[in-house]
């Protein structure tokens, strides 16, 4: 178990987790981030990174990958560290009032301060619309690859059109008895070159690529038997035990719910002067909060955290005076920004 | 302004008044038609505003465009004439339009 030190642990590194680094680096305080991603920038990054956005002050348009980038630029003299791929699973406070938070990955972090950026929730894969395939998630479904053993010797059914499909056709063929993936439509969203390799690899009849959807599921206990895929020349069962449904990433406020904190409505109430939550010392900001007039937008974030950092200084240096200064004309602040002449 | 029909999954009509210039999708939300979720508000990046085109309609509709195209690989029964209503722009050839609504959005 890895165990470390932050004065601040933000969850979410959506833009408003990102920005939140800026807000508390002026006040001198240590940020760490986890997310579920493998990259910084929450929705922008991963559902529209290439669309603009024009609602961010002082750029007319500006797009969300862009965003996102200009962001870690701006907090990058605060040196942030980031652990990706990770979901918070846990949150206790202490006796001392500190926080212990823990992960999937079983680390410890403890902090003084808790940040809720997590935005929608964390992201999570997509269960397709097939019937009862609940019955056989964790046993004959899953939505990711922990290790390739557990695919060896399976007749394998790959679902999908996307990198994450092509990419695990190509890997786990060697391993599984048999490999059929199957998609929608013959043009894929992947990478050309896995897309020519698994079309070579069909032509030697190493494996097989059918086009259709998978409409139906059969087997017992949580054990497939076979799935039936809808195709253009109608319906074809193909034998199965273990299937990989690749249908992108959704929200779920996930372990969120389990912490004891107050919600309304999957959302996190908190006050308008400090962004705090029902337990001190815990703050959310961003989409995953609601107050009176909420709004989920960008620029409101960004506003939240910087009302957030003032409280959050309180708590993590007791005692100390804050005192309010503006970036352009702030020499101490300038020094922080390592822009000081 | 451009007449629109949809038909919601157990068969009920909804005839709607639309704008030139504004999206299927958005006259669906705006008046209320069952079956559209429409989660992220038009961008083309949720495929839960998923409709069929009515047969005599398809090819004034015309057809998607690569990155819908793209979007609708996570739409639940996709069939040669699914659209994205988000993507279809209402317009004077429109008018009459019908469209039904799945089942299910994803
Ligand atoms: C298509 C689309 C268009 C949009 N257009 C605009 C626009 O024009 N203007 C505007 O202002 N806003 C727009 N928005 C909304 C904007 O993207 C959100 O308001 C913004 O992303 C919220 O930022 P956030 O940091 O609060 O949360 P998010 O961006 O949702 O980030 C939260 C992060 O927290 C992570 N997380 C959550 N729980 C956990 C956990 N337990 N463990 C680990 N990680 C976790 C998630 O994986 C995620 O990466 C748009 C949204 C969409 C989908
Ligand atoms: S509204 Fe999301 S894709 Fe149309």
């Amino acid at each position: 178990m890895e165990s470390s030190k932050t004065d601040v642990l933000i969850i979410g590194a959506g833009p408003v987790g990102l920005f939140a680094v800026f807000e508390l680096g002026l006040f001198d305080m240590k940020c760490r981030l986890i997310d579920i991603l493998d990259r910084p920038g929450g929705q922008c990054a991963e559902l529209y990174p290439e669309k603009p956005i024009y609602d961010i002050p002082a750029w007319p348009s500006i797009s969300a990958q862009g965003l996102v980038d200009k962001l870690m630029e701006q907090i990058a003299p605060f040196k942030p560290e980031f652990s990706f791929n990770r979901m918070v699973s846990g949150l206790e406070k202490l006796e001392d009032g500190t926080f212990r938070v823990t992960t999937d990955e079983d680390e410890v972090i403890e902090a003084k301060v808790v940040v809720i950026a997590a935005g929608g929730g964390s992201f999570q894969p997509k269960r397709p619309p097939i019937p009862d395939i609940e019955a056989y998630e964790g046993s004959s479904v899953f939505y990711s690859v922990r290790r390739m053993e557990e695919f060896r010797g399976h007749d394998l059914v790959i679902v999908g059109g996307g990198d994450s499909a092509l990419d695990w056709t190509l890997n786990l063929q060697p391993v599984a008895k048999s490999v059929t993936l199957v998609h929608r439509r013959p043009e894929f969203r992947a990478a050309p070159d896995s897309v020519n390799k698994m079309y070579a690899m069909q032509e030697m009849k190493q494996l097989d690529f059918q086009v259709g959807q998978v409409t139906g599921l059969k087997g017992s206990d949580g054990q497939l038997s076979s799935a039936t895929i809808k195709g253009p020349d109608g319906d074809v069962e193909i034998p199965c035990t273990r299937m990989l449904p690749f249908f992108g990433l959704t929200m779920k406020l996930g372990p969120i719910a389990d912490w004891g904190l107050n919600l309304h409505e999957n959302l996190i109430p908190v006050d308008t002067e400090k962004f705090e939550t029902s337990v001190p010392g815990i703050f959310a900001v961003g989409d995953i909060n609601w107050y009176p007039g909420k709004l989920k937008l960008i620029l409101s974030g960004f506003h939240e955290v910087a009302l957030m950092a003032q409280a959050a200084k309180k708590i993590v240096s007791p005692g100390e005076r804050i005192v309010f200064q503006y970036t352009t004309s702030s020499s101490s602040l300038q020094k922080k920004l390592g822009v000081a002449d | 302004m451009t007449k629109l029909s949809f038909v919601a999954f157990d068969g009920t009509r909804f005839e709607v008044e639309a704008e030139n210039g504004s999206t299927v999708m958005e006259n669906a939300i705006r008046n209320a038609v069952p079956g559209i979720e429409a989660e992220c508000g038009g961008a083309c990046a949720c495929a839960t505003c998923h409709v069929y085109v009515d047969e005599t309609w398809t090819d004034i509709v015309g057809e998607p465009e690569a990155m819908e195209e793209d979007m609708l690989d996570f739409a639940y029964d996709v069939r040669p004439n699914s659209r994205l209503s988000c993507q279809i722009k209402v317009r004077d050839e429109l008018d009459g339009l019908v469209v039904q609504v799945p089942e299910r959005q994803g």
